[in-house]
């Protein structure tokens, strides 16, 4: 059940952060913040296909992720939950096209060392 | 607008942005773990995992990451998720310090250098440019 939920989780998030990044570049960006430009973005956003795909991933992931705190500690929970930087990063380069310099590469990768050490 | 005032607009927006992102998300999950916990084992059932959203910490976890939500769509609509993602790394931080300090966990040597990392590894992403596609490029 663990490594069941461990997979969904990642996959799911993933699938979420790229299809969301890429909805909302679709979208253009977010410039104003009344409540009547709020309302028009969220009801355009609601009829972008990336956006729905999304949210649907995400929450899978949600569920996931509430499932394994409530079955295994969070020392492991938040490890695997950050184990989808490096992937992301990866597609955010060849899906989403973007400029992935050696400093972002270099950063994901001391982040993702650092979220295992402060888990244990 | 000249490109650089244009840079400096993008920037501090993008950091108001991350700032709603981190905390939203750092509390959000705390009040929902929180709340996991106290109910316990709720095994796999749908109506049982929609029940767990009338605990009071889980209704308050779930009410701040719909702000995380929000406030993240908005963050992806001008900045690169290859920067988005490493940059609210920083969440892991806070949710360690808060367990160390306000919990009164041990901080251990290992604990310190993974804080370490993470920051080291935030800054380095936070000097790029947060937005490095235009979404006119963007094929849909």
């Amino acid at each position: 059940m663990k490594w069941i939920l461990v997979l969904t989780l990642v996959t799911a998030t993933t699938l979420g952060d790229i299809a969301r990044a890429r909805g909302m570049k679709n979208h253009g960006e977010v410039r104003e913040f009344h409540p009547g430009a709020i309302r028009r973005a969220l009801w355009a956003l609601a009829r972008n296909k990336w956006v729905i795909l999304s949210t649907m991933a995400m929450a899978v992931s949600f569920f996931a992720f509430i499932r394994l705190v409530s079955i295994a500690p969070l020392s492991f929970a938040v490890p695997v939950s950050a184990a989808t930087l490096i992937p992301e990063t990866i597609l955010a380069r060849l899906f989403l096209r973007e400029k992935v310099d050696w400093r972002r590469w270099a950063g994901a990768a001391l982040i993702a060392v650092g979220v295992v050490l402060i888990s244990q | 607008m000249p490109a650089t005032s244009e840079q400096a607009r993008l920037r501090a927006k993008t950091r108001l942005f991350t700032v709603i992102v981190v905390l939203s998300n750092v509390a959000g999950n705390s009040a929902l773990t929180h709340g996991m916990q106290k109910l316990g084992d709720i095994g796999n059932s749908p109506l049982a995992l929609i029940g767990t959203l009338f605990h009071p910490w889980v209704a308050l976890g779930v009410a701040l990451l719909i702000v995380w939500t929000l406030s993240h769509m908005a963050l992806l609509s001008w900045a690169d998720l290859s920067y988005v993602l490493p940059v609210t790394a920083i969440g892991y931080v806070l949710t360690a310090l808060s367990g160390e300090f306000i919990l009164g966990e041990t901080v251990t040597a290992g604990h310190w250098l993974g804080i370490l990392l993470i920051t080291a590894g935030v800054t380095l992403v936070g000097m790029t440019s947060p937005a490095t596609t235009s979404t006119e490029h963007i094929p849909l």
